[in-house]
């Protein structure tokens, strides 16, 4: 690691304030970096330079001309490959959008951009954010920075690779079942997902509309913090957008979580749990009631459905949303002498085989005899779920859980058998399902050096909280423990 | 068993995808794999229980996605589209023969 390891966003802006480093010399070194890192790596598929580099010339001209920095004054992100840029390719980490360039910005980006952030290039991903490893990707798999050899966790894996690696100091994930917390919690960095609607989703490219959100990487809680206070809030673009107030999660983030009620599901520490990691998740509540919160057991009914629940949701949007990669507008085509040949060669040429599979899967949930059975059954059985949420807030303030039963596992481990890989998602999907925001922190390691994370529920729209409690955890030396 | 191959088959052509013999062989073991787990879900008594049509709708949360307001832009994105488009003859796309005549 470089003597830069330790940047975060306060220590970039203090350090152009002073004139220590220039935005210029913070890219290079980012850059530097990722050339040096990346083969070995592959977190990043694309690099902006361009972009980056006009960026930090405007960071240094207004240092320059001794203007106040805004808040994310050249600090180099990492944008996740299922985000839309003008310009600059947007793959999906699929072979059906190798060739494809966005015509606009996401609006998440667009903010960042808009707060100073220098933006170095687009992230590996599972193909279209399906996957739980980062194998599913089109552009090869993504290596485990904080643990060689193994998988850094997915969708958003080269996101928190790239973190991990100081590639980048903080990057943006998506999640739909897990795929921000859980790769974050494989690589040993927080990150978190906000509340269904807390940020625009205008340029994401849609895997499953219901539960896809956008979020952050970082290497401490507050640069999560000040993430949120640039991308949350409004956006006409997106009509699914909620429109409420957005608190200042900076100002907020050092008040006292002393006398906070901490939920922990029965259902959660069952069978199925790596000792390890339970022992670890155990250790980082005991960490978290020494620091004033206050331990209350709860039950989560309907937990053991939530995998079941999510894979026919999930997949059934996915078959609608994925209907647009046809060959006719952009990306790939084959070349046929019908129409309907040219859609079906240019499918099954573009995408890949997990892909395929959930195309396939939600496909016959919808498909007419098995709509009543399997799509409006999950809906169902997804309001339980959402009320299990809501009846545990009744009673705490936030829910504490295992971010993954498992410590990252090898890669190629898991590949063979897709039902095994899913039921791995089970401590994520149920927050997905309910909407709630959910933050994974790192919660020590394993006997062989395995990064464990801990992941903090709040109700809807309480992403101030749980940041309060991430932050004092990580304070009181949570991430180590 | 959950799926047959014919059925396999079937969501393929739906779905547009032209599964190689292998991969529909693969897909089937699969599906049926996943669709007899799904099976559980049967074990929920879901009388009196409205499928959750929309993520806040169940909160308080329920009005707060606010629509703007419907007005006229200017979008001229057709020729920069067009340009990355597979085959285009502008201002349109051009497909291959739909019916064969």
């Amino acid at each position: 690691m470089s003597a830069s390891a330790n940047w975060t966003i306060s220590s970039v802006r203090d350090a152009l304030t002073a004139k220590k480093i220039s935005a210029r010399e913070l890219t290079d070194d980012y850059f530097g970096r990722i050339e040096r890192k990346n083969s070995e790596l592959n977190a990043f598929l694309t690099l902006s330079k361009d972009r980056a580099y006009k960026q930090a010339a405007a960071v240094d001209g207004l240092v320059a001309k001794g203007n106040p920095l805004p808040c994310l004054a050249g600090v180099p992100i990492a944008i996740k490959d299922v985000l839309s840029t003008e310009g600059v390719r947007t793959t999906c980490g699929s072979k059906i959008l190798e060739n494809y360039t966005a015509l606009y910005d996401a609006t998440a980006l667009a903010r960042l951009e808009a707060a100073g952030a220098v933006f170095l290039g687009k992230t590996n991903c599972d193909e279209f954010a399906m996957g739980s490893s980062n194998e599913n990707s089109a552009y090869g798999p993504v290596q485990n920075p904080a643990a060689p050899g193994r998988v850094p966790g997915g969708s958003s894996g080269g996101s928190a690779a790239a973190v991990a690696a100081n590639l980048a100091v903080v990057s943006l994930g998506t999640d739909t079942g897990g795929s921000i917390r859980q790769p974050g919690a494989c690589c040993g960095i927080p990150a978190m997902m906000p509340t269904y609607g807390r940020v625009s989703r205008y340029g994401l490219i849609a895997f499953a509309s219901s539960l896809d959100r956008i979020g952050p990487f970082a290497q401490t809680v507050r640069d999560i913090a000040e993430v949120f206070c640039v991308i949350a809030g409004w956006d006409p673009n997106d009509s699914t957008c909620a429109n409420v107030p957005r608190p200042d999660y900076v100002a907020d983030i050092d008040k006292p979580v002393s006398g906070m009620r901490i939920g922990v599901p029965d259902e959660y520490f069952a069978a199925g749990l790596d000792p390890e990691v339970r022992t670890k998740v155990e250790a980082g509540i005991a960490l978290l009631e020494k620091i004033g919160c206050k331990r209350v057991s709860i039950r989560l009914p309907h937990t053991d459905y939530a995998i079941a629940t999510y894979y026919i949701i999930a997949t059934a949007e996915a078959s609608s949303n994925l209907a647009r990669y046809d060959g006719v507008r952009y990306g790939l085509r084959t070349n046929a002498a019908t129409l309907s040949e040219m859609y079906r060669k240019t499918r099954q040429n573009g995408f890949g085989a997990e892909v395929k599979r959930r195309i396939m899967l939600g496909t016959y949930a919808l498909s007419s005899g098995y709509y009543d059975a399997y799509y409006l059954r999950a809906q169902k059985v997804r309001s339980l779920i959402a009320r299990d949420f809501a009846e545990a807030f009744g009673q705490v303030d936030a829910i504490i859980t295992p971010t993954s039963p498992v410590p990252p596992f090898k890669l190629g481990e898991r590949t063979a058998d897709p039902l095994q890989m899913y039921l791995a998602d089970i401590y994520t999907v149920t927050g997905s399902l309910a909407g709630l925001p959910a933050i994974s922190v790192p919660c020590g390691k394993t006997s062989e050096k395995l990064p464990v994370g801990m992941q903090i529920v709040g109700p809807h729209f309480s992403e101030g909280r749980v940041l309060q409690i991430a932050n004092a955890f990580e304070r009181a030396g949570g991430f180590a423990i | 068993m959950k799926i047959s191959r014919e059925e396999v088959l079937r969501v393929a052509e739906l779905a547009h995808l032209e599964l190689s013999e292998a991969e529909a062989e693969t897909y089937r073991g699969q599906l049926d794999s996943i669709l007899e787990y799904v099976d559980k879900l049967n074990e929920v008594d879901l009388s009196g229980v409205e499928p959750m049509a929309q993520v806040l709708f169940s909160s308080d949360d329920a009005n707060q996605t606010a629509l703007r307001e419907d007005v006229e832009r200017p979008c001229n994105a057709g020729t920069k589209l067009l340009n990355q488009a597979p085959e285009a003859r502008k201002p349109y796309f051009r497909v291959p023969k739909v019916i064969d005549r």
